[in-house]
């Protein structure tokens, strides 16, 4: 490997670490230590909310599995990516302010602290915490791998060195920095993939000749490739627009998004990131998946979909320019690992030991122990990392669209439906969680039912079971 | 959300925070526009590019159905949302100020010396 594109990486990884410890320096400035170590202090101006919003939600399929399905299917899978363009302005525009004031009110420092408050409920809190543990575990699982793998493909060295290089630049600056390191990690490390996918889109037109020659290719090759409908004419638009539900609007139920809305310092910090992170997340979307479209008449043949970026990155730019590019999908990685470890150790640390079984214990205690959860929760992850578990991949499958299905009634209805209750929120979250696994075998084994993704009956199920459910044992409307 | 039992009887003894009108409002601006750029996305893509390949033109390059859906659809939500975010939406306090009133008239239970009025 050239060690060229090594150094680009290595300036990255001590950039990371160093403003994982200036933001760990700001901890600790007022207020309480939950709501700093947790939430940042709720002080996230709107840069760096639009920025930790997009980092977040843009993982390894945004910049390695993503673009390579769109090298083997063509414009029809940037189209489905260009789902996404919505998460950047309707997260924020929906939960809004009504979520901002009333997460204030209650003091609440996670989601389930929201919940938990607007159902008076134990059942819904500890339901809630379960999932949220069991789920985003396995998928931070999942991510950690990807982390280990790319890093073993780029470095050469062997999976467990690489893993651990990983392991260890995440797990310290999230341990000692909190939520405010992740956030300020996760602004640099989105600014990283924007500039990656810029340098790398002109490099493959450039390497390609033109757009218009590149378009010529891929005519000559297949003109399926260039319509909506994919190089076997098989994504329909049914299936296409199901995305629109499981990338776009159903992220508002995804508990790591839904911590974020309630961080920012002011309306006018929302005001701005929405704007900013629309832009960010469709520039992203979009070059990145045209980069994966034009690069398939530039380096014809390759197998594995997660190799297509690498090998054009190595390919069409000098090796210093690739190492910075390649810094992106390892950006797009870290930034979701990192929001998964606070957010899984907030859960345990918040929502199980606080709320059930110590509700008193003094703040140092308190703070030891999220110290000490957050970094044996990364030491657990990286052994299961070496070897995952079948059954952590097998529930990662779950992680995105199941907890989609089970969250995001409880969260949306509850802020607007007064009639909205706690057997609602219970019934909803049942039935989006055991649907969604139910309706994903039931894909496996017969083909898509209704020729959509796996989530869109258990979101449309989870809805009616929250009507029902509020509706049907006692009505009466919560007063917010 | 059920017809036959309008809000009035029990908003009478409980009163909304009046910052919420304002947030029912921008949440509601905010489906309007997911629905607007589905609409947008979805009738560019297949209605355009539904056609005969042999019939595409190209723009910049691109094929037509794709330019007008993903790029000038991006780029049209990008303008929208900034021009909400300069114009449209409203600032407020988040944490719990009991003198904000955007309508002070309304609120003639709570001492009101400090509106924005002021």
């Amino acid at each position: 490997m050239n060690i060229g594109v090594l150094i680009p990486l290595i300036i990255f990884l001590i950039a990371i670490f160093a403003i994982g410890f200036i933001a760990s320096k700001q901890m600790g400035s007022g207020g309480s230590f939950l709501q700093d170590y947790f939430l940042g202090g709720r002080e996230l101006g709107g840069f760096v909310l639009a920025m930790t919003m997009v980092a977040t939600y843009g993982s390894a399929s945004s910049f390695l599995g993503g673009p390579g399905t769109a090298y083997t299917v063509g414009f029809g899978w940037a189209l489905l990516a260009m789902t996404q363009v919505v998460t950047g302005y309707f997260v924020l525009l929906v939960l809004g302010k009504k979520f901002a004031i009333l997460s204030r009110r209650y003091d609440a420092v996670t989601m389930i602290d929201f919940l938990k408050a607007r159902y008076n409920s134990p059942a819904v809190a500890i339901l809630s915490a379960i999932a949220i543990i069991v789920f985003l575990f396995s998928a931070m699982t999942a991510q950690w791998v990807g982390g280990g793998r790319l890093i073993e493909s780029l470095t050469g060295l062997n999976y467990t060195t690489a893993l651990f290089i990983f392991a260890v630049s995440v797990l310290v600056y999230v341990t000692i920095g909190g939520f405010r390191a992740v956030a300020l990690t996760d602004a640099v490390q989105g600014a990283i993939m924007v500039v990656g996918t810029l340098i790398l889109l002109i490099g493959v037109i450039i390497a390609g000749g033109g757009v218009p020659a590149i378009l010529q290719d891929l005519l000559n090759e297949n003109p399926r490739l260039v319509t909506p409908f994919g190089a076997d004419g098989s994504l329909t638009a049914a299936y296409v627009s199901s995305f629109w539900i499981l990338v776009g609007v159903g992220v508002v139920g995804l508990p790591q998004m839904v911590v974020r809305t309630m961080s920012y310092k002011s309306s006018r910090a929302m005001h701005r990131a929405l704007a900013i992170g629309t832009i960010v997340t469709g520039f992203i979307m979009l070059n990145m998946h045209l980069i994966g479209i034009f690069a398939r008449p530039v380096m014809p043949g390759i197998e594995v979909g997660d190799k297509v970026i690498p090998l054009v990155a190595l390919e069409v730019l000098p090796s210093w320019l690739a190492g910075i590019v390649l810094a992106a999908p390892m950006a797009a990685i870290m930034s979701t690992v990192d929001s998964l470890l606070i957010l899984v150790s907030s859960a345990i640390v918040k929502d199980v030991y606080l709320n059930f079984i110590k509700p008193d214990a003094p703040e140092k205690k308190v703070k030891i122990l999220s110290f000490g959860i957050t970094g044996v929760l990364g030491i657990i992850v990286f052994l299961l990392a070496l070897q995952p578990p079948d059954l952590l991949i097998f529930l990662n499958l779950f992680a995105f669209g199941g907890l989609e299905a089970a969250f995001i009634w409880p969260i949306v209805l509850g802020l607007y439906w007064k009639h909205g209750n706690k057997y609602g929120a219970l019934l909803s979250m049942i039935t989006g969680i055991g649907s969604y696994i139910a309706i994903h075998f039931y894909n496996q084994e017969y083909g898509n039912l209704l020729g959509v993704h796996t989530v869109t009956i258990p979101v449309v199920l989870s809805l009616i079971a929250y009507i029902l459910g509020s509706l049907a044992v006692k009505r009466e409307p919560f007063r917010f | 959300m059920r017809p036959d039992t309008p809000n009035a009887p029990q908003s009478d003894e409980h009163k909304q925070d009046p910052r919420f009108k304002t947030a029912h409002k921008e949440a509601w601006i905010g489906l309007a526009l997911a629905i607007f750029n589905f609409i947008w996305w979805f009738g560019f893509a297949y209605g355009l590019g539904g056609r005969p390949v042999e019939e595409y033109t190209y723009i910049l390059g691109l094929p037509d159905w794709f330019f007008w859906s993903c790029v000038v659809g991006f780029i049209l939500m990008s303008i929208i949302t900034v021009v909400l975010a300069k114009f449209v939406l409203t600032d407020m306090p988040l944490d719990d100020d009991p003198t904000y009133h955007p309508n002070p008239p309304n609120f003639s239970d709570k001492p009101a010396q400090k509106g924005p009025k002021s």
